[in-house]
């Protein structure tokens, strides 16, 4: 077996007790969080009619267990996320390959696509609203516009920025344009492909939310702008 | 003995919207099967374009190169391409990025898989056949690289400054190696360097190009009459230095003369 010398011991013991000191202080500062807010709450330093308070947040949320609801409104609200990401996903790289295809054809898109990504996406969900009508599919829609054309310009960038070498070697191998996408620019750009499918989960919900706000019966989206007409903090907060 | 590739009067010029850079003006020369032949030249004087020229990666503006007496179509199989960088893939095993070739050509067969099993063996590196190129040493990557493109089975292989990207002790060693393994094989090999020590020790033949636009300034026979003509043996032999200092007042000689 391995024997551990005395100062390697030492280094791996400092090592654990320094991640054992983080963990302690992220738990620390939510718990000092929740609590001085429960407690300016409950002394009426800020009003717990606007600001709610940690303790009638859980209060509403087990409310919501009870009654089944707040799985119906989660489950929705997952469904079209879940949705829109995989449909983003597919289209971007989709779209991504063919500009990459066609150098002619990217050059064209270029000011297209910079101009659709800028688009206020907010603004554009009233319009898919009359042309969809207020369904599901109008709501994966406006979480797929939030993130699709910045995607697509992150990935032709990344398969543009393939090494230029990589793709004569295989060319020297006989190779034809089709094997340098499938051997080379395809799996390279696989981590950026993936950083890509982090961000873009996180804009499909935003995107999905703006939706609900607008042309849902269901969702989390709808559930706050309820809480809101109701002038319920809490259910808002949750 | 019929030259497996012939060059005659090539001419290429680089064209970008500022204007055009002649790379090459003017070279022919002929290379007899099993010769090793080095080209060296001043850096930056379109060596790396004759190789891309001759792999069929670009037209020539003129002139003709001919492989086994036929013109050269496109991208000819015949011919193996050895790169400055081993280019691995780093998503791919060794053994994945050694077949990466014959996977691409659609030769992938139980026949082409036992050479490629028994060339990793000959060049040491079965036990690392499932590992990732990042665990390998630059020397061994080298080599992994070159049985990628001996898996081929190419009649001529260019080699483009295969060893420069090494350090130093690293770079003897490795062309010493991968020098004797073309060798044996008795390919026929084309060598653009700028390391005139490389150029002399490894080849028969030296050609010496000219400054921008290239064109063959002289050839520099190279022989040794050594009982083991290793690149290794042949630093230490006493001609050595003869070539060395021949070529090197060639290159020199050339940039003396220019304006």
């Amino acid at each position: 077996m391995n024997k551990i010398s005395r100062e390697q011991d030492l280094f791996l013991r400092s090592l654990k007790r320094r991640h054992l000191t983080v963990r302690i202080a992220r738990i620390m500062i939510l718990v000092c969080f929740l609590c001085l807010w429960e407690l300016c709450a409950d002394t009426g330093i800020i009003d717990s009619f606007i600001f709610s308070s940690p303790s009638r947040i859980v209060l509403c949320f087990w409310e919501m267990v009870l009654d089944r609801s707040i799985f119906l409104h989660i489950w929705i609200t997952l469904y079209e996320t879940i949705a829109s990401f995989l449909l983003v996903t597919l289209v971007s790289i989709l779209a991504a390959v063919l500009l990459w295809c066609s150098r002619r054809l990217s050059e064209i898109m270029e000011p297209y696509l910079v101009v659709l990504n800028s688009l206020p996406k907010s603004a554009l969900a009233p319009l898919l609203i009359v042309w969809l009508g207020a369904t599901p599919t109008t709501i994966i829609v406006a979480g797929m516009s939030v993130a699709l054309f910045g995607s697509i310009m992150n990935l032709y960038t990344s398969f543009t920025s393939v090494d230029q070498e990589k793709i004569k070697l295989i060319y020297t191998l006989h190779g034809n344009r089709r094997h340098v996408l499938t051997k080379v620019v395809l799996p390279g750009s696989i981590p950026s492909i993936i950083s890509n499918m982090k961000v873009n989960i996180g804009l499909c919900l935003v995107g999905v939310v703006i939706g609900e706000f607008l042309a849902a019966r269901s969702g989390l989206g709808y559930l706050i702008i309820y809480s809101s007409q109701v002038l319920s903090c809490a259910g808002i907060w949750l | 003995m019929e030259p497996i590739l012939e060059l005659k009067n090539i001419r290429y010029s680089y064209h970008t919207p500022d204007g055009e850079t002649k790379a090459l003006s003017d070279i022919s020369f002929a290379l007899t099967p099993g010769e090793f032949t080095a080209v060296v030249g001043p850096s930056g004087c379109g060596k790396s374009t004759l190789l891309s020229l001759i792999c069929g990666l670009m037209e020539p503006e003129a002139g003709e190169i001919l492989l086994n007496g036929r013109p050269l179509t496109d991208n000819s199989p015949n011919i193996g391409y050895m790169l400055q960088h081993d280019h691995l893939f780093e998503w791919r095993s060794v053994y994945k990025n050694v077949i990466l070739g014959l996977e691409i050509g659609g030769r992938l067969n139980s026949h082409t898989k036992a050479k490629a099993d028994a060339l990793l063996e000959q060049y040491g590196l079965k036990q690392f056949a499932s590992s990732r190129p990042s665990e390998l040493s630059g020397g061994m990557r080298q080599r992994a690289a070159l049985i990628r493109t001996l898996l081929l089975d190419p009649e001529l292989l260019l080699l483009d400054e295969p060893f420069s990207a090494l350090d130093y002790q690293t770079r003897l060693t490795v062309s010493d190696d991968i020098g004797q393994i073309i060798r044996r094989s008795g390919k026929t090999a084309l060598l653009v360097t700028h390391d005139l020590s490389e150029a002399v020790s490894l080849s028969d033949r030296t050609i010496v190009l000219t400054k921008r636009p290239a064109s063959i300034s002289c050839i520099v026979p190279v022989s040794f009459s050594l009982e083991k003509d290793t690149p290794m043996n042949r630093r230490n032999a006493p001609e050595f230095k003869t070539y060395f200092n021949k070529i090197w007042k060639e290159l020199n000689h050339d940039e003396q003369n220019l304006p």
